[in-house]
């Protein structure tokens, strides 16, 4: 038993850290956010031939993989630079596509970089038993006025079609009415397909290249996407996939490319969670107030303990649910790293204070992913349900 | 990195666990904070120590063995969830063996140990004074040199176990004249049975005498009860303190133990939906708990020094515990209220996890100051 990353691992986190400092992240997330994908596929490039997309493909099909501890590793660099694009989903469709003929001649592009994918999460299936009295929450008044929903642009439920109401990562109950996205920051409804109600929303079907349903028959590559929805996270563009499209493979390893989800989501949210303790730790040693730096008190400093102490339980469990690949251990770890990252987040807009509440500041670009990550490829219920079933 | 078990782990564990079915008692002992618990628990270390079950990672010469950290964390798992009872002995186990190992003599080693390791003779820890809690260099209590040994005075307090215990170890002050608090301080043992000791049990919230007040009115203790060179008693105690909130003072396998049984417990109350996610979060927890002191321990056994992060883990499991407890008492409904049973008597103990072990306050300055790097402020 040796519980620790080796020297290769460690290598690998320290060449990943300085590629991603040096490519100012920042200014591509931000430009990702505004729809111009040019600078995150330079990025998405060169985070390929460092490796990391291979780690997922199988040796048989021109990858390294799959390696999920050192996937890990990879996301939570990915996650402290916030790189932006579905990263997550690219990984997941390289373990959706390694069976069948057909889906595996996809995957040597996809180890290489050359194309991106997404593909939407399944509809949960491990909602607790739950009474009224703790079902708060729902979103209902959250609707921004005067955007009532398009309907133009859905069709209703297609005969056969899976998909669950309510099955995706943007829209907590699936009673409660759908806001729809400012005009302004939605695309043009050409080029956009008609989707189904309800239909799971995929991160960034508007950049990825290849786009993965999966319906009754299997893994479809679906024809186009709906709408842009917006995130709580401006990086994390979301959109409907549309059903129907080339069935690519009858029967794909769903539980295990989404369990993959959640293990890279898991460590995407901790990368998140250290590099908001990083830079408020560098801010309240900086800032003064009374004349002294705002570090210096132990109200603050124990907040940052605090953040520091649920990060570093959280970065274990991960590790181990990479190791064993267990599905409790996967659901145990993403809680942990998503609560985690999001006190980091409420402690690193606190101390921040006002400056910290400003999209200009780059804080937010770290700030805005925490919270959003917290619903990505399983909620923090649906996650503890898993926990709480046990093995 | 790995987490696979050495086949020689795996065969230590079944030999552990086929002893524990065997030996460990089918109804709980009673509270180890009263005499007769107290003596109950002894027996039980007797009977741990006749088939060197008591404190495994020990060298076999004092009563252990000889197996190491890993094995000392497959030894707890099987432990606590076998059920098995309290450990009485853990102050003197914990806290002063690893001290013994790393500054005594080896004549201290070979006559304070293995009796330890029998429960022959238990063991308190005297650190804290009525104006001394987490700031311990401010002690005042004193050592004065005369012909063969030094002579205690002044007070103690807090002292877990000394009700019933047999005998104390703790830091007193050996040069006043010393230019810093810190120095000047020597770390001695003493029998709690001696002329001029003065026990006074204090009650703690339950009202069972689980620590004392202790006054020393020159009590005498021979140069072979000073542990390390005197006036060096701060930075030998501090390697202690490390121990105590760092790895061996709560092992994972008790928190695994305990979020299984809340977990069974809030199973056998038909699955209260306001306790669920408290009860996955208790099971959560016990995992993040187990793998974070695996990591620790690989670290350790890879040679390095265990630092600042014992704080962290202090912080952690003192909060666990009482929010575990906190769930099972509110699983139990009216029955809560009571102070009986395992859940009512491990609440009480949680309640002071905060607070003893240096406190959580002072953990999180320790965590801010020195693995985040934050500048020094009035506390």
């Amino acid at each position: 038993m040796r519980f620790l990353l080796d020297a290769e691992q460690r290598a690998f986190t320290a060449s990943l850290d300085a590629m991603l400092t040096a490519a100012r992240t920042p200014a591509v997330i931000r430009s990702w956010s505004a729809g111009d994908h040019g600078a995150g596929r330079a990025l998405w490039s060169r985070l390929a031939d460092a490796g990391v997309f291979a780690l997922a493909v199988p040796e048989a099909d021109g990858g390294l993989g799959p390696r999920p501890v050192e996937l890990v590793v990879a996301f939570v660099e990915l996650g402290r630079h916030a790189v932006p694009g579905p990263l997550v989903e690219t990984v997941t469709a390289a373990t959706l596509l390694s069976t069948g003929d057909r889906a595996r001649e996809l995957l040597p592009a996809l180890a290489s970089g050359r194309t991106t994918a997404t593909v939407a999460p399944p509809a949960p299936t491990d909602a607790p038993t739950i009474t009224p009295d703790d079902d708060t929450g729902t979103g209902t008044d959250t609707a921004p006025a005067g955007h009532a929903p398009a309907p133009d642009l859905y069709t209703p439920a297609l005969e056969g079609n899976s998909s669950t109401p309510g099955a995706n990562s943007s829209t907590p109950d699936a009673n409660s009415p759908t806001p729809e996205a400012p005009e302004a920051n939605s695309p043009t409804p050409e080029g956009t397909l008609p989707v189904p109600e309800g239909t799971p929303l995929a991160l960034d079907g508007d950049a990825a290249s290849l786009r993965l349903v999966v319906d009754a028959e299997g893994l479809r590559l679906a024809p186009g996407h709906g709408p842009v929805r917006v995130s709580l996270d401006p990086a994390r563009r979301l959109t409907p996939l549309s059903p129907g499209g080339e069935l690519l493979t009858e029967r794909p390893p769903v539980e295990e490319a989404f369990a993959l989800a959640r293990l890279a989501t898991a460590a995407q949210a901790l990368g998140v969670g250290l590099a908001l303790l990083d830079r408020t730790v560098a801010h309240v040693r900086r800032r003064t107030q009374f004349g002294v730096p705002i570090g210096s008190f132990q109200a603050v400093k124990h907040r940052l303990a605090d953040a520091k102490i649920a990060l570093e339980f959280a970065r274990p469990l991960l590790l181990g649910a990479a190791l064993t690949r267990d599905p409790v251990d996967i659901a145990a770890a993403k809680v942990s790293a998503c609560e985690a990252a999001y006190g980091t987040a409420k402690a690193a807009l606190q101390l921040h204070g006002a400056i910290g509440y400003t999209a200009e500041y780059d804080l937010s670009l770290w700030l805005t992913k925490a919270i959003a990550l917290r619903s990505a490829w399983g909620t923090p219920r649906e996650c503890r349900a898993v926990v709480v079933r046990g093995r | 990195m790995d987490l696979t078990p050495s086949p020689g782990d795996e065969s230590f564990r079944a030999e552990a666990r086929a002893w524990l079915a065997a030996h460990v008692p089918r109804t709980p002992l009673p509270s180890l904070e009263t005499a007769a618990g107290f003596a109950a628990h002894r027996a039980w270390e007797a009977e741990l120590a006749a088939d060197r079950w008591s404190v495994v990672s020990w060298p076999a010469e004092v009563g252990g063995r000889d197996c190491g950290l890993g094995r000392w964390l497959v030894f707890e798992e099987e432990y606590w969830a076998a059920g098995a009872p309290g450990r009485v002995g853990q102050n003197g186990v914990s806290l002063l063996a690893p001290t013994l190992f790393d500054h005594g003599t080896p004549e201290q080693r070979s006559r304070v140990l293995p009796p330890m390791a029998r429960g022959e003779v238990v063991w308190a820890q005297a650190w804290s004074e009525p104006e001394a809690g987490s700031d311990l260099a401010s002690l005042r209590s004193r050592a004065v040199r005369v012909a063969g040994g030094w002579l205690l005075g002044g007070q103690k307090t807090w002292s877990s176990r000394a009700a019933f215990a047999d005998r104390a170890f703790g830091l007193f002050r050996s040069d006043p004249d010393a230019p810093r608090a810190h120095q000047g301080l020597t770390y001695l043992m003493f029998d709690l049975r001696a002329p001029g000791v003065t026990v006074r049990p204090i009650g703690r919230l339950d009202g069972k005498p689980a620590f004392a007040e202790l006054f020393l009115d020159d009590v005498f203790v021979p140069d072979e009860d000073v542990i390390g060179a005197p006036g060096e008693g701060w930075r030998i105690a501090m390697s202690a303190a490390g121990n105590e909130r760092g790895l061996t003072l709560r092992s994972p396998g008790r928190y695994l133990a305990a979020a299984d049984r809340l977990a069974a417990l809030w199973r056998r109350q038909g699955c209260p939906a306001y306790a669920h996610d408290r009860v996955a979060d208790a099971l959560i927890g016990a995992r993040a708990y187990h793998l974070f002191t695996q990591e620790a321990a690989s670290r350790f056994l890879a040679g390095a020094e265990l630092g600042a992060e014992s704080s962290m883990n202090k912080v952690f499991w003192s909060e666990y515990d009482l929010a575990l407890h906190e769930t099972a008492l509110e699983l139990l409904n009216e029955e809560g209220e009571l102070a009986e049973g395992a859940w009512a008597e491990g609440y009480v103990f949680a309640l002071a996890g905060p607070v003893y072990a240096g406190t959580n306050e002072i953990q999180r300055d320790i965590v801010a100051e020195r693995l985040l790097g934050l500048p020094k402020g009035r506390r």
